[in-house]
């Protein structure tokens, strides 16, 4: 304890106090600077700006504009679409399950086992995943084969297929569930139990207790973590692509196809198309920064 | 009460069931392989497949790397944060947030452009250099739960004084960092390389891109050609997953029991 005073007199305390200690401090944070500069900004900016150039270099919107050809949009919006409804199912079932296991009356080795598998899950994406759905809900696969032995239902006869929007959407919700379980818990922790009960003393019924009080302080982490939800699957596109190979047009594929081959027959049309993915996960992404932000203030 | 925790069983019932049925189709599909019986053959020809075994040496030697990279870019860092400029503390977690925001896909399609074989800095025209690029590239996948394991770590530990003890003895700044700051944040820094592994090990849209012998190129590719070893290898994939996951919860669990460092 003595040494611990003593220090604090010494020579590392002068040497924090030098007014140009500054520029020698900022020094040990360059290699972070450089590489973040190398391997984030400067990849993300060129195709900014190439996003705004024509062939030549010089500056033009008709990238932009030309983004709203029927193609395009469509991919932009069947990304949309399965990115919004994984989101949003998958944040409804993951706060349930999260709150089912946190909320209590269950047995208390569900909520280690509950996080744990979720944090697996949460990583099982990618090529993997595509392969056991097809396993599962796949034409010969094996929920596919018993609902036809044992209950006669032939799920690929209602128009289902898991190649599709709905399969897709399926398969996401294997990452987007945990995920919502995992970012969920500590908000749903942060609910106090002396709130519920003195709304119960007070006379609240359970739906007045949601409606105004747990509500209320959740729907910053709710919406916020639908918005990281929505984002994560916008961008993914591993999982889709070992699924549907590159019938199911979405944007994260529609790019991998320009990446690979120049189906735009424009470069700088596939820097717009980045763009607009840019645009579109940063601005859910920045939504969920900003929300999340508000609801730590229920949380210490 | 007891109506609504009827309800909580309900709702873990079925994720159970949404979870567990994917997991034992796959190895009920994986055991498949010989006709009218159940067999491990489709594991024994995926674990015999020299493809296999080249593509999973080589994503275990990126992971590596991408572990020792990105260790070494973020402590020095996170701690210099901490104890000299906490002013700097926004900016750089803004920036570990990014690889969140920007998807991979895009940042692949960036390096492309900018480190092709006619760039300045040609990272794309020999397999040593892509490697490289490789490499950079999950660092900065990584980076957001690497940084905020280390962080985390960081902060559980009071790096002030144990930076001015190690000093007021006369120990250099390669000493502090290796053999201070290192060993008590080891199991922030183990939790980050775990998970950096399970992300790197299975990562597809990189390494396809760039064109790299991974292991995620040759699962696509075996998935697309073959009808049972996909099975086989989602269930492997799983269980390197779960074994990573798992080993953040034990060297966790170890930790608390051990004493720390600063009380």
């Amino acid at each position: 304890m003595t040494e611990t005073a003593a220090s604090q007199v010494v020579p590392p305390r002068t040497r924090l106090a030098l007014p140009d200690g500054f520029s020698w401090a900022w020094l040990g944070v360059m290699p972070f600077f450089l590489f973040a500069v190398m391997f984030l900004i400067l990849p993300t900016g060129f195709l900014v700006v190439g996003a705004f150039q024509d062939n030549e270099g010089h500056f033009t919107l008709r990238n932009i504009v030309n983004l709203f050809q029927p193609s395009i949009l469509n991919a932009y919006w069947i990304s949309i679409k399965v990115s919004a409804v994984s989101a949003v199912v998958g944040a409804i079932f993951g706060f349930f399950l999260a709150y089912a296991a946190i909320a209590g009356g269950v047995a208390s080795w569900i909520r280690p086992t509950l996080m744990t598998f979720s944090g697996v899950a949460s990583n099982f994406a990618g090529v993997p995943l595509a392969f056991s759905f097809l396993a599962t809900l796949g034409r010969t696969g094996l929920v596919t084969a018993l609902l036809i032995k044992y209950l006669d239902f032939n799920i690929y006869s209602t128009g289902f297929n898991l190649l599709s929007f709905s399969g897709l959407v399926i398969t996401y919700l294997y990452f987007q569930i945990p995920l919502m379980v995992l970012i969920m818990a500590p908000a749903i922790d942060g609910l106090k139990r002396e709130w519920r009960e003195a709304s119960t003393i007070l006379g609240a019924s359970t739906w007045q207790y949601w409606r105004y009080i747990a509500l209320p302080v959740l729907w910053p982490s709710l919406f916020g973590t639908t918005l990281l939800l929505f984002a994560n699957a916008f961008g993914a596109i591993a999982t889709a692509y070992a699924l549907t190979g590159s019938s199911l047009n979405i944007v994260t594929i529609l790019l991998f196809a320009q990446i690979r081959g120049d189906v735009l027959h424009d470069q700088n049309l596939g820097y717009a198309l980045a763009l607009g993915m840019i645009l579109i996960t940063g601005l859910s992404n920045g939504a969920y920064i900003w929300l999340r932000s508000r609801s730590e203030r229920w949380q210490r | 009460m007891k109506r609504s925790s009827l309800g909580h069983w309900i709702a873990l019932g079925i994720g159970a069931l949404y979870f567990l049925v994917p997991l034992i189709a796959t190895f009920e599909f994986s055991l498949r392989m010989r006709r009218g019986e159940y067999s491990f053959d489709a594991y024994r020809v995926v674990l015999a497949d020299a493809r296999f075994q080249a593509t999973f040496g080589y994503s275990t030697m990126l992971a590596l790397a991408t572990i020792v990279v990105g260790v070494l870019l973020v402590v020095p860092t996170a701690y210099w944060i901490q104890l000299r400029l906490p002013k700097l503390r926004p900016v750089v977690e803004f920036i570990t947030l990014l690889p969140l925001v920007i998807p991979a896909i895009v940042l692949v399609f960036g390096y492309l452009r900018i480190y092709n074989s006619s760039s300045l800095l040609p990272m794309t025209s020999n397999e040593r250099a892509t490697d490289l690029l490789l490499t950079f590239g999950y660092v900065t996948l990584a980076l957001p739960y690497m940084y905020r394991a280390v962080d985390n770590g960081l902060r559980a530990i009071d790096v002030r004084t144990l930076t001015e003890a190690a000093e007021s003895l006369g120990a250099s700044w390669p000493t502090i960092l290796f053999r201070i700051i290192f060993p008590n944040v080891r199991v922030a820094v183990l939790s980050g390389a775990f998970l950096t592994f399970a992300i790197v090990i299975g990562e597809f849209t990189f390494a396809a891109l760039l064109d790299r012998p991974a292991f995620g190129p040759y699962l696509q590719l075996i998935g697309a050609n073959r009808a049972y070893e996909p099975s086989a290898l989602a269930i492997i994939a799983f269980a390197v997953t779960w074994a990573c996951m798992g080993l953040i919860n034990v060297v966790g669990r170890a930790s608390r029991g051990a004493t720390p460092t600063v009380p």
